[in-house]
């Protein structure tokens, strides 16, 4: 376990590679510049720009400086936020992304497996048609057509909840992370179903039942366990994206999170931002997949590494 | 003495789209306690659904127990609320099952599985519950079974793993065991073997046991009576060895015949009956085996057959049943010719 542990770790080193280096290359295809506006510069003060920051030096001195950067984890400064290192972006912006994601996931992962395993005890009863009518609402309903409309209610017209705005571990919160859940919890309430409906057809529940044990018990201590592997092995880049920052529900509630930071810094062709949050997110998805994995065999005891 | 179980005209169906497959029709039968009764029959005649419908397994829906009486112990289980079913479950009626690869719950330490049901239906403590797994590993025949006992079911091989099935099948000394095709998944030594440790422990702990299975060498040595179904119905019934001397109904007279005979060198190729089992949902008017049988004639594919009483023991479902007693009786076909035409 502790070898196959330090193996995936250490591909992380190749991986991240790649896709750096990818990243870096489509940057240098994109068109235009991050100085590059409306109006066209002089071609003096362009000059001076590119040398400023070593955009004139040939692509190779380019690229071994960003690798050197990446390798020691220190971005550099933004290009668009001049004063800014992209490390700080990262800290400050982070823990709001963070702090949303888990918590909506946490709340997917909650209402999800509930539904998802009544629906699949009660098949066919109205029960499992509501709650997989309400999951295909969920997965269908962009979230931002779902994020107005909770703000519209719950703020807007009942004054219940404050409709935007980052205020820490608050009220603020709530309909953010409810939109951000929707579509997780839909899916998460899915997978659980079609899981649990096929342990619940298998031939050890038919023993365990033999066995005299209590409804309780045989959905409990036997059909669990094998219902959810298919949640289990969803999450692991399902919270991956989560913690990186959801571009849709940060502009609605105004969220100072990494989504928004992201998608700017590629309208503006940030390179060093980009590269900064393209390496978090790659390692992020590296380590979560890590961790299903480890959560498998701890969930399945026929697989070992 | 009253019969440990008695099943009457037990239906149970199946909704299949807009058609009912009649899986089991009123199937009627006795079992007296510490009797071993074979059930054979194809696959889809119903044995297995009977049997679930006794341990009230079936799913519902699709499945539903249409009419009969299913008398254990004096009681009908079938009028239990299911809270008195289940304790029964496991306890006094235990059953192991055709595929011992996905029988057993591959999540859970073997130990977990054993400890389970002493501990839900006798009380036993852990620790008490523990010794009991070991103790029954070790009357399985499982080889070092102290040590074995944590393990997974996948670190056991296939008839191992049924031996634990039967292990926990047997853990609150049932008054009844039902083995479903215990040994169909199996290889044929290890099919021995498993069909010895059966036959030991019945008779060890007294216990009645009813034998599921579609293989009559299965039956022949273990059972006292046998119970032939097709299409959902009891075709014949018989004491062992008489059922295998004098086959009285047509489709026992073709499964005998199916079976491999070892000491024959002559090379014929086996019989085989021919055509398939009917689908139960669409069954022909008459005789469920007329399309199939050497001795319909007309009557059997308009009338359905009459339940022929031919001594106290043994009863056949079939039109021509008294001729093919009588014929099985003569002489020349009580040398081992089965009367296969």
């Amino acid at each position: 376990m502790a070898r196959f542990i330090l193996r995936r770790l250490l591909v992380i080193v190749p991986m991240l590679l790649v896709v750096v280096s990818l990243t870096w290359g489509l940057i240098r295809v994109a068109p235009g510049n991050f100085y590059s506006g409306e109006k066209k510069l002089p071609a003096a003060i362009e000059k001076n720009i590119r040398e400023k920051y070593g955009l004139d030096k040939p692509w190779y001195v380019q690229y071994g400086r960003m690798l050197a950067n990446t390798a020691r984890g220190d971005f550099g400064e933004s290009l668009k936020y001049p004063g800014t290192t992209v490390n700080s972006i990262l800290a400050t912006t982070l823990p709001v992304s963070a702090t949303l994601g888990i918590l909506a996931y946490l709340l997917a992962l909650v209402v999800g497996i509930t539904a998802g395993t009544i629906a699949a005890l009660k098949q066919n009863s109205r029960v499992d048609y509501a709650s997989m009518a309400a999951a295909m609402l969920g997965i269908s309903m962009p979230n931002f057509v779902l994020g107005p409309t909770l703000v519209l209610l719950f703020a807007l017209r009942w004054y219940w909840l404050p409709p935007a705005r980052w205020d820490g571990f608050s009220l603020h919160l709530i309909l953010p992370v409810l939109t951000l859940s929707a579509v997780y919890m839909a899916y998460i309430a899915r997978l659980t179903r079609s899981g649990m409906l096929e342990v619940l057809r298998s031939n050890y529940i038919r023993t365990a039942r033999a066995k005299g044990l209590t409804e309780r018990d045989v959905v409990v201590r036997h059909a669990v366990r094998g219902g959810l592997l298919p949640v289990v092995s969803f999450s692991g880049p399902a919270l991956a994206f989560l913690i990186s920052g959801t571009v849709v529900v940060e502009r609605i509630f105004a969220l100072p999170g990494l989504g928004n930071y992201f998608i700017n810094a590629n309208l503006n062709r940030d390179e060093p931002l980009i590269i900064g949050i393209v390496a978090f997110m790659s390692i992020a998805v590296l380590l979560f997949n890590l961790l299903v994995d480890v959560a498998y065999a701890f969930f399945d005891p026929r697989i070992r590494y | 003495m009253a019969p440990l179980l008695s099943v009457r005209e037990l239906r149970t169906w199946f909704a299949e789209d807009a058609l009912t497959a009649k899986a089991v029709d009123g199937v009627s039968f006795d079992l007296a306690r510490g009797e071993t009764l074979g059930i054979v029959g194809e696959s889809g005649s119903g044995k297995s659904v009977t049997n679930l419908s006794i341990m009230r397994l079936i799913p519902q829906p699709p499945g539903r127990i249409v009419s009969g009486e299913i008398v254990f112990d004096g009681q009908d289980l079938l009028a239990l609320p299911a809270e008195a079913m289940r304790r029964i479950r496991g306890k006094r009626i235990a059953m192991i099952f055709q595929d011992p690869m996905t029988s057993l719950n591959p999540f859970m330490r073997v130990s977990q599985q054993l400890m389970e049901v002493t501990r839900l239906h006798l009380g036993l403590s852990k620790a008490e519950a523990y010794e009991h797994a070991v103790q029954m590993l070790e009357t399985v025949g499982i080889p070092d079974a102290r040590n074995r006992v944590d393990g997974y079911p996948h670190e056991f091989s296939g008839g191992m793993r049924q031996r634990v099935m039967i292990a926990m099948a047997l853990s609150c000394k049932p008054e009844l065991l039902i083995a479903d095709e215990p040994t169909t998944a199996l290889d044929v030594t290890i099919q021995a073997q498993i069909l010895e440790l059966i036959k030991n422990l019945k008779r060890d702990t007294g216990t009645s046991v009813i034998l599921i299975t579609h293989d009559l060498g299965v039956v022949a040595g273990m059972t006292d009576r046998i119970m032939v179904m097709y299409a959902g119905r009891v075709f014949e019934t018989a004491p062992t060895t008489e059922l295998f001397a004098r086959p009285s109904n047509p489709y026992t007279v073709g499964l005998l015949a199916s079976v491999p005979d070892p000491t024959d060198d002559s090379h014929a190729e086996l019989y085989q009956i021919p055509g398939l089992p009917p689908d139960v949902a669409r069954l022909p008017p008459g005789c469920p085996f007329a399309p199939r049988c050497a001795r319909a004639e007309r009557i059997c594919r308009e009338q359905s057959p009459p339940r022929i009483q031919l001594t106290p023991q043994h009863q056949s479902l079939c039109h021509f049943a008294q001729e093919l007693y009588d014929a099985a009786g003569t002489p020349t076909a009580a040398t081992g010719d089965h009367g296969v035409r």
